[in-house]
């Protein structure tokens, strides 16, 4: 089977720091394709073309609640709807990774396929005209002047708390396909069909189970733990000194 | 969805163009027949002028919703897969048939040619609308457009325009077939109404498939968004939300269900009782109208399900 690149975003460990935000914004501005389109970006309504972004949502009623931060770009649909409906072809899955992407020479601007997703993950390029959305970090994935440990989205790189996770879902033993199937990875609106390839790792109860041997540390690792004091048994206690 | 204009213009316009050629054709095809006698050779020729002047007036509204107009002819590429493939290649192609059934009346007369060419241009005309409807009936996430009546309706709605500005010129330029073109406009329009009825009553009953839930996974049923990630606006907080109040789609509603069907139907009958062009060209003024309010309406009325990650700024 032919490779799916993807994310794999764990909603138990997003603080909503917005790194990834910022982090895909630098990226993505600064390379070949150009420069990713803002408005008033220190004025009153700044606006701007962005490839993610993250959103917070409160689950339940107060005081039960539970706030979810939740990041949301392309999540380069293994059907993806917004494919098959450009009239130029602009917009296409690359064969070899399974990479959404929107060849900016050939976009007429029409956006007909952002109406075609579902997701909202398409924005137009106010300036430029054209459709834009998130491209893996094509330009960066595959970059061999880069470490290897370096060849991955601006937005995994920026992560502090390691929340995305990148690689190809379509390998059982790749690290996504693996969380995805010990820690209950799910697809966003699946009722459409378009089988997205990036993945939410839910929200998960922590509880810490805590064992006896975990409290006295009877292994003594480093051989430096000291027994704790007891005091010897005909030493005077506290009945002792008060009940003569 | 926010209303793009440009499209309004271009569906309506090529839809009244399309219309008014196949109401042209039925009027060579019935006096072919026997039905009625042959109208003049200029009620067809200029007839055709009218078509190409409403499509291409379409056409060019088309360009204002593209954001980069120069690269337009690419987008006759993808044909295999996209309905808006199909219609930038089907368009013109109906205009040069249009042209072409135009030119042969002009230059030789109705015969066996105009037949032909004609017919061939009906098809292409069935064709555009099934194309132009199908750009928003292949959208299953947009349960409002996803149904085959958005076709059925693009079909019946330009027809029933096109037929009223066929029944125009048949006062103007061809009197003997003005009551029969007069019932036809008045049967495909009350077709319509019943059609757009449908629809209405169809939307009004739908149940979003997606829902907050959906959206980010989480099951629980009280989840409210609290920020969307930016202050500002965004692609996504303007191009699919109307910003109109309830009032004021109710308003446009029953306006456009008022200036589509039973107005420029009294006018119908006024028009072609008193044989007054100008009273039936005023009934196709206010039809039109009535058409750009559908046509609005229908963008409003369709629900993206991505508005659901735009529920609070922050």
């Amino acid at each position: 089977m032919s490779k799916q690149l993807a994310l794999v975003i764990d909603l138990n460990v997003c603080v909503g720091c917005h790194a990834c935000v910022t982090s895909c914004k630098e990226w993505n501005t600064s390379g070949e394709a150009g420069f990713l389109s803002d408005d008033n970006p220190y004025g009153r309504d700044p606006t701007g073309t962005f490839f993610n972004r993250v959103q917070t949502f409160e689950v339940g009623e107060f005081p039960n609640t539970q706030t979810v931060h939740f990041p949301k770009s392309c999540l380069h649909c293994e059907d993806p709807p917004c494919v098959p409906v450009c009239p130029t072809g602009a917009s296409y899955k690359r064969a070899e990774d399974g990479i959404v992407l929107v060849d900016y020479d050939k976009c007429i601007g029409c956006k007909y396929c952002a109406w075609a997703c579902p997701y909202g993950a398409r924005e137009i390029d106010e300036h430029q005209k054209v459709m834009k959305k998130c491209t893996l970090c094509v330009d960066r994935i595959y970059d061999e002047s880069l470490p290897p440990a370096e060849r991955k989205p601006a937005c995994v790189m920026a992560c502090p708390t390691s929340a995305r996770l990148f690689g190809d879902v379509h390998d059982p033993e790749s690290v996504v396909s693996q969380a995805i199937r010990d820690s209950g990875g799910y697809a966003l609106m699946p009722e459409w069909g378009t089988h997205p390839a990036n993945h939410y790792l839910p929200r998960r109860k922590t509880e810490i189970t805590l064992h006896r041997d975990e409290l006295e540390r009877v292994d003594n690792p480093l051989k430096i733990d000291g027994l704790l004091p007891k005091p010897d048994v005909r030493a005077p206690s506290l009945d002792d000194s008060t009940s003569w | 969805m926010r209303p793009a204009f440009s499209v309004i213009f271009l569906t309506t316009l090529i839809g009244a163009g399309q219309g008014l050629f196949v109401a042209l054709y039925s009027a060579e095809f019935g006096a072919w027949l026997g039905v009625w006698a042959m109208p003049s050779e200029q009620y067809f020729s200029l007839g055709c002028v009218l078509v190409l002047a409403l499509l291409g007036a379409g056409l060019l509204a088309s360009f204002f919703h593209l954001g980069r107009p120069e690269r337009a002819w690419r987008s006759a590429a993808m044909w295999r897969s996209s309905w808006l493939s199909r219609e930038v290649i089907v368009l013109p192609v109906f205009m040069a048939a249009a042209a072409a059934f135009g030119l042969a009346h002009h230059l030789r007369g109705a015969g066996d040619l105009t037949l032909t060419l004609g017919g061939a241009g009906v098809a292409l005309a069935l064709l555009l609308f099934v194309c132009t409807g199908m750009i928003y009936a292949c959208l299953p996430f947009l349960q409002e457009w996803h149904t085959p009546l958005t076709v059925i309706n693009y079909l019946l709605l330009g027809c029933a325009s096109g037929f009223l500005l066929g029944t125009t010129w048949a006062a103007a330029q061809a009197p003997a077939l003005l009551v029969t073109a007069a019932a036809w406009t008045a049967g495909v329009t009350l077709a319509a109404l019943v059609m757009r009825g449908a629809a209405l009553a169809r939307n009004a009953r739908l149940r979003p498939k997606s829902t907050v839930q959906t959206a980010i996974g989480v099951k629980h049923p009280r989840i409210a968004q609290k920020a969307q990630g930016f202050m500002g606006g965004s692609f996504n907080t303007r191009d699919f939300f109307h910003g109109k109040s309830h009032a004021w789609l109710r308003l446009v509603k029953w306006g456009f269900l008022l200036l589509v069907f039973p107005l420029p139907l009294a006018l119908l009958a006024a028009g072609s009782a008193l044989a007054s062009w100008p009273v039936l060209a005023a009934a196709f003024l206010l039809q039109y109208l009535g058409l750009l309010a559908e046509r609005w309406f229908f963008f409003v009325q369709a629900r993206h399900p991505q508005n659901l990650y735009y529920q609070a700024i922050s």
